[in-house]
């Protein structure tokens, strides 16, 4: 490879969602993926839209692998393999209930248990456009945040206020450098079902 | 939550996972639970405080052992055949975006006391130590023949009719010795007893060509099998997520605290469930044995399966972080295979240094334990062994009836075969169609999609 070569620099991170179901999770993936909102949007079925890359300085390409709770956080239902190898997560609560907060601290623990220990964590207000309604004051919910070393942003997926902000907060303290090197070195020793090998390295006659 | 749904799906094992996720993808409205806190049933992937509890309640896992959450063991030990219904299943639903995959390493057979590979092909077969020169070639020619046949060339079929000529009749034709026919017809064909050798010859032909199919699917000349990371508790795991996104909801650590119907004696149907989320209602539910104990009946086999840690890979393996071992029955004078599975801290189911080899077998004595004695030999110093033994159940009726639709146990083959053979026939009777499996677009396709 010679120096001029452009090096791509190229990063994937799996992001998971978390918070009491209808605090708005899926309208936050809705508004980041596709920029709309739909108020009657029923449920998120098949749900189509799974990544993201958004640009940072220096040309690094970060792309989110996002991961939405299809429902099952209702009953408390996740599988380990939502958490597993999560690099982020976005915990949602609902500025205008504030019981929803206190599900948001659990959903913390959770992912304390269960997720990587240096998963990057936002905890994110969402329904900002119902000010009038509030019952979670800014100033209570980013004390926690700064306790326990989150990020914290109030956002609404209605009007998009505040969203894109959440994940290019969430890039920056994402580990880029480090993932780009491992990738180049990684070896694939891994198997894409999809895609059956065609070369056998070894003479098969059958 | 008081409300209708298409279908009610009782226990997350592998069986009813993929059942829901393949409705729910029709547009089936499903309801699953799951009367444990955790996915997969029997088949689950445990971890280390879950299994001690399971296994040995009374002992604690050493400290040595690491991190309970670095340990994934499975209740039931099963590879997937790379040519297997399983993986067909996996792709087309697309499940493959939420596992991974690894190739397994090694294919192993016990003959004479001792373990070697099994051959990958007539190449192989001709370097194999587990035959003499002539019985190679005998060998060779077997498999040759084997790979050539045709069905529709008469020319490639030596003469023989699969569906009226016996196993034995075939092998007898390549003078195949007895040691040769046990590796054939168990580490290949994967026969866990001898009946096949007195039936037609069709559905071993099947399993060969299943074999060496699965053999050449991702190269390498390895093994036939494939593994997920993190063990196979993922599999039912990725299934629900499959159906929860097409809007399947899930309830786990949820018992069911009444059964609902409707109609009397002839006429009884299965109506719905009360939970302490409320009441459920379904014309049709599909559950595993555990849910309708008087609706099932032993088969009259009991697998024993024993889960061993070990801090070193098994000898004359060539170190492979998985294998598999098939002590064939003749071998070791019983009527049913002896299986052993190995993986290792590669596959992310133990802690760095570590391997977990599952042995199993159908029980023919009342000190079943002492039957894995080969096995025990084979696989060498274990760090600690936990036992279990369970009775095997499968449905009284075929369901249509009542819409009681339930589940087989989880068989003692070291594959997904007949769980896959299971889910198609409990679709077939619950839809009343063949199982016809659709293309679902791929991440990468999806996302083509999405950026228009
Ligand atoms: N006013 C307002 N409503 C919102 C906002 N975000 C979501 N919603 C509504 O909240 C409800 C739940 O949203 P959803 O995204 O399904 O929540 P989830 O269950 O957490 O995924 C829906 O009716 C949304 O339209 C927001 O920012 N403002
Ligand atoms: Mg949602």
């Amino acid at each position: 490879m010679s120096i001029e070569d452009p090096i791509p620099r190229f990063a994937q991170f799996k992001l998971v969602l978390l918070g009491e179901s209808a605090v708005g999770k899926s309208s936050i993936v809705h508004r980041f993926v596709k920029d709309s909102f739909d108020d009657l949007r029923e449920s998120t079925i098949g749900a189509a839209f799974l990544t993201q890359t958004i640009k940072l300085a220096n040309d690094t390409t970060v792309k989110f692998e996002i991961w939405d709770t299809a429902g099952q956080e209702r009953y408390k239902s996740l599988a380990p393999m939502y958490y597993r190898n999560a690099n982020c997560a976005v915990v949602v609560y609902d500025i205008t209930q504030l019981a929803s907060l206190e599900r948001a601290k659990n959903w913390i623990k959770e992912l304390q248990r269960q997720a990587n220990a240096d998963i990057t964590i936002a905890l994110t207000g969402n329904k900002l456009d119902l000010e009038a309604e509030r019952e979670v004051s800014t100033g209570e919910a980013q004390q926690y945040a700064i306790d326990n070393g989150l990020l914290f942003c109030e956002v609404s997926a209605k009007t998009g206020d505040g969203i894109r902000d959440v994940f290019y907060r969430i890039a920056e303290q994402l580990p880029v450098e480090e993932q780009i090197r491992s990738t180049m070195s990684r070896s694939k020793p891994r198997i894409n079902l999809n895609k059956p090998s065609t070369n056998t390295d070894q003479g098969c006659a059958c | 939550m008081d409300e209708n749904y298409d279908v009610i799906v009782l226990g997350t094992g592998l069986t009813e996972c993929v059942l829901s996720g393949l409705l729910s993808v029709e547009g089936k409205k499903v309801l699953h639970i799951d009367r444990q806190d955790f996915y997969g049933g029997e088949s689950a992937s445990l971890n280390l405080t879950q299994v001690y509890n399971k296994f040995a309640p009374t002992r604690k896992p050493d400290q040595s052992l690491g991190k309970d959450r670095d340990w994934c063991v499975d209740l039931i030990p099963k590879f997937l055949m790379a040519s297997g219904e399983l993986t067909n299943i996996l792709v087309h639903t697309d499940v493959t975006r939420y596992v991974e995959f690894k190739q397994v390493t090694g294919s192993y057979v016990y003959r004479d006391g001792k373990i070697a590979k099994v051959p990958a092909n007539e190449m192989e077969a001709l370097k194999s130590p587990l035959m003499g020169i002539f019985e190679k070639r005998r060998m060779k020619k077997f498999l040759e023949f084997v790979a050539a046949y045709k069905e529709d060339e008469a020319s490639t079929h030596a003469g023989f009719d699969f569906d009226k000529n016996t196993a034995t009749e075939v092998f007898y034709k390549y003078g195949l010795e007895s040691g040769t026919k046990d590796f054939i017809g168990h580490a290949m064909a994967l026969w866990s007893k001898d009946d096949y050798l007195q039936e037609p010859f069709r559905q071993t032909y099947d399993r060969l060509t299943l074999y060496f199919d699965s053999m050449k699917k991702f190269g390498g000349g390895k093994s036939p099998y494939l593994y997920p990371l993190y063990g196979l508790g993922e599999l039912p795991q990725g299934f629900a997520r499959l159906s929860a996104i097409y809007g399947g909801t899930y309830m786990l650590d949820t018992p069911i605290d009444e059964i609902l119907y409707e109609g009397e004696g002839e006429d009884k149907k299965f109506a719905g469930v009360v939970t302490k989320e409320g009441t459920a209602r379904a014309p049709i539910v599909i559950a595993d044995p555990t849910y309708f104990p008087d609706r099932v009946s032993k088969t009259g086999e009991r697998v024993i399966r024993a889960m061993c840690i070990l801090d070193h890979p098994i000898a004359n393996t060539a170190e492979s972080d998985s294998l598999q071992i098939i002590i064939p029955q003749n071998q070791v004078g019983r009527k049913n295979d002896i299986y052993i599975a190995v993986v290792s801290s590669a596959h992310n189911v133990c802690a760095k240094g570590h391997y977990l080899a599952i042995i199993s077998t159908v029980c023919e004595t009342d000190r079943p334990h002492i039957e894995l004695d080969p096995a025990f030999k084979v696989i060498g110093q274990t760090k600690d062994v936990l036992m279990g033994i369970s009775e095997l159940y499968q449905p009284l009726d075929s369901g249509s009836k009542n819409g009681i639709y339930i589940s087989k146990s989880y068989d003692p083959s070291s594959h997904f075969e007949t769980t896959t053979d299971d889910i198609k026939d409990i679709y077939t009777r619950v839809t009343g169609k063949p199982l016809v499996l659709q293309k679902r677009a791929t991440a990468e396709e999806e996302e083509a999609l999405a950026a228009n």
